[in-house]
């Protein structure tokens, strides 16, 4: 679908999809990928299948819970493929009324029903979240001893918990317009748009760190594992994310800077937005002082971990950039924005999924992936995300808007090359999607602890049996003790291989 | 999950037990549904939290509120209120009850909750019948609806909660002194219902009067 756009965009005149089937794209690409995607694949896949094995649980508090919470997915996905045959919600992802209000009713309405059902989904998961990180820890574990990809999960956990129900809400209202008369959104009945964009991004702006802080987790988690030293900075990391959780929740008018917000307003969400870029970037240096002197092992799970960096420093400075007020009402709604946010989603939250599933995929299947198409799959991924999305910083600051089909001619020549580089992108999945399944089936089998990691999850059996374990784990070292004793200094391990490599049993 | 055939206790061996020992595998970690509900309910209350927010937002922008023609009643509401406010201290006695093991108590005061909540459902929807406007008459009235009307959704629920409590009561030994897990999170949840009701009730009604 992305690539389909920006096929599209290769010329300046729509002549590969209609206007309104763009539009139905642009929406759907980004619902999908948001919702669908980034958002159960970090917290409902990772998170579900992680917690428990980084606690020493048995399972999650509320299996059954757990399985509605899944169940209620499918159904969205299908309401929201299905509403391709009315035509396709065409209002973006953000869906502003009024524009929400005259397009495509039918879809536009199977949208917000899709959308409420994931939404409750992730409710119901962060309640089973919270209430698992909380009680059902192994009891030799303190809190200052849990992996930080479970402190991860717990910010954000509480972040999915008090904005969900506010979109939910506010879609509520939206659904009651559209199709029961009523104006909450509808000026010329004394309604107000600007309530709406209240209530989305009460919960949208909140959603992106989301979508963000479970891949902080994994990268806290990926990090020392290969670069071989103890996270820099533990304490720091855990409560950065807190404070990500936090400050996240008041952040959310930085959005609507151009809607008429008073100045005062402006004022106070460009502080508190700024406030932000201070934990994340506690994050950051945490992370490069983590690599500094390490034993590093450029495995395919490390590479997207550094290349993540990379890309979500630039994202992240763009977002500085683009959380003060005159700067961002003056690239309001360009390509800039695009470019912004791929770069912090795609070149951090994807690049990040990347990195754990090579990480976890030893664990999960038993079997260790093929190492040199794992960094083929690296290289076009890096090289296709920069080529895509790099220019499009220029484009915005040229004005180029964002989400239409047709564009003045003279932004032709970056945006063939913005084409080519989502080509180059859509092929890197190939190598991807065939090593996964090959090794899947085929790759050689490894032991239950490849990479010599120390977090519990690593000490059960790969994949783990039901139950997880056959008896229960006791913590003797905090989950970054490398190189050291927890408690007095010694070497951990002295037999341990200390070639860097993976260990790879014989078939 | 009930019916897993790992063992009850394990310890491990561990240079040091003496913490292990009390390790609890699967089937006895005790029951932690109480707080999930609670954890939950936080949720839901920014749900109405975000309702409210858009009424305070819309209240704040018009010159006359409500707008002429949109006039609340009050009598029947404050009603209303009360009932609803008192059932909460009645389906606390049912909880009282419960814990000193008095199953026909606990059964008697929940009866009663359930008729309460139902005599509030119907004095709401024979509000709605009178009301000289509908929901889409203005945004006084369309906040108007669907607040009092999602609230109610709630108390329904609340209602079939009680009568799911009260009709598992039937089995003996179902419910106990010790074993009251169910009772107690329909009780929450009719307390959270309440509460919300108090808060729409000074939004939408006394608020109107100023």
């Amino acid at each position: 679908m992305a690539v389909a756009m920006r096929a599209e965009l290769y010329t300046p005149d729509s002549d590969l999809l209609d206007p309104n089937l763009y539009n139905a794209f642009l929406t759907n690409h980004g619902t999908i990928m948001i919702f669908f995607w980034v958002v159960p694949a970090a917290i409902g896949g990772f998170g579900n299948y992680l917690i428990p094995l980084m606690i020493g649980a048995r399972d999650m508090a509320f299996p059954k819970l757990n399985a509605i919470a899944f169940w209620l997915v499918p159904p969205a996905g299908a309401l929201l493929l299905g509403s391709f045959f009315f035509g396709g919600a065409q209002s973006g992802w953000t869906s502003y009324p009024p524009l929400s209000l005259i397009t495509a009713n039918t879809a536009q309405s199977m949208w917000i029903l899709s959308i409420i059902l994931v939404g409750t989904s992730s409710i119901l998961g962060s309640v089973n979240f919270i209430i698992t990180l909380f009680k059902m820890r192994v009891p030799s574990m303190r809190w200052d001893q849990m992996p930080l990809f479970c402190w991860a999960i717990l910010a954000t956990s509480i972040l999915a918990l008090f904005s969900t129900p506010v979109l939910a809400a506010g879609l509520t209202l939206l659904l009651f317009d559209i199709n029961f008369g009523t104006s909450f959104f509808r000026p010329d009945a004394g309604g107000n748009v600007v309530v709406y964009q209240h209530l989305f991004w009460f919960y949208s702006h909140p959603a992106v760190y989301l979508m963000i802080l479970p891949i902080f987790g994994i990268m806290s988690e990926v990090i020392p594992v290969h670069a071989r030293k103890p996270i820099f900075g533990y304490k720091a990391i855990a409560y950065s994310s807190l404070a990500i959780c936090i400050v996240g929740l008041f952040v959310w008018v930085h959005h609507m800077f151009t809607s008429g917000t008073p100045p005062w307003m402006r004022m106070f969400f460009t502080i508190s937005t700024l406030i932000v870029a201070v934990p994340t970037g506690v994050k950051i240096f945490s992370w490069v002082a983590t690599l500094w002197q390490g034993k590093i092992r450029y495995t395919s799970a490390m590479l997207f971990a550094i290349g993540l960096l990379g890309m979500f420093v630039l994202g992240g400075l763009s977002g500085v950039t683009l959380g003060t007020a005159p700067f961002d009402i003056h690239v309001h709604d360009t390509y800039y924005i695009v470019a912004h946010f791929h770069y912090v989603l795609f070149g951090g939250s994807v690049f990040g999924l990347y990195s754990g599933m090579y990480h976890w995929f030893p664990k999960i299947t038993g079997r260790m992936y093929n190492e040199t198409w794992g960094r083929v799959h690296f290289v076009l991924t890096f090289i296709g995300a920069n080529l895509t999305f790099l220019p499009m910083h220029e484009l915005g600051l040229q004005g180029m808007p964002r989400r239409v089909a047709m564009y003045d001619p003279q932004f032709t020549a970056i945006n063939q090359l913005c084409t080519f580089g989502a080509i180059l992108l859509g092929f890197s999945v190939v190598p991807f999607m065939i090593n996964l399944i090959w090794s899947w089936m085929y790759g050689p089998k490894v032991g239950d602890n490849p990479w010599d990691a120390l977090s519990l999850e690593w000490t059960t059996s790969s994949p783990p049996e039901i139950e997880n374990w056959e008896v229960l784990p006791v913590l003797t070292h905090g989950p970054y003790a490398y190189g050291m004793n927890g408690r007095n200094g010694k070497g951990l391990n002295p037999s341990a291989p200390t070639s860097g490599e993976p260990v790879v049993e014989a078939k | 999950m009930q019916g897993s055939t790992i063992d009850e206790y394990q310890v491990s061996s561990t240079p040091e037990p003496s913490a292990e020992v009390t390790v609890a595998a699967h089937e006895e970690h005790p029951d932690y549904r109480v707080l999930g509900l609670i954890v939950f309910l936080a949720s839901e209350s920014l749900m109405f939290g975000g309702m409210f927010a858009s009424y305070l937002i819309y209240r704040g922008v018009s010159a006359t509120w409500p707008p002429e023609g949109t006039e609340v009643e009050l009598l029947l509401p404050t009603i209303n209120t009360i009932i609803l406010v008192s059932s909460s201290f009645v389906i606390h006695k049912g909880d009282v009850a419960i814990k000193k093991n008095n199953l026909s108590g606990m059964r008697l005061w929940y009866i009663i909750t359930a008729v309460m909540g139902v005599i509030f459902l119907g004095g709401q929807v024979y509000e709605y019948l009178t009301l000289g406007y509908g929901l889409t008459t203005n945004v006084f009235s369309n906040c108007f609806y669907l607040m009092t009307g999602f609230h109610g959704l709630h108390v329904t629920i609340g209602v079939l909660l009680i009568l799911g409590v009260l009709w598992r009561s039937r089995r003996p030994g179902h419910y106990g002194e010790t074993k009251h897990v169910g009772i107690e999170m329909a009780e929450i949840y009719w307390h959270f219902v309440d509460i919300i009701w108090i808060i729409l009730f000074t939004l939408l009604y006394i608020l109107t009067l100023f």
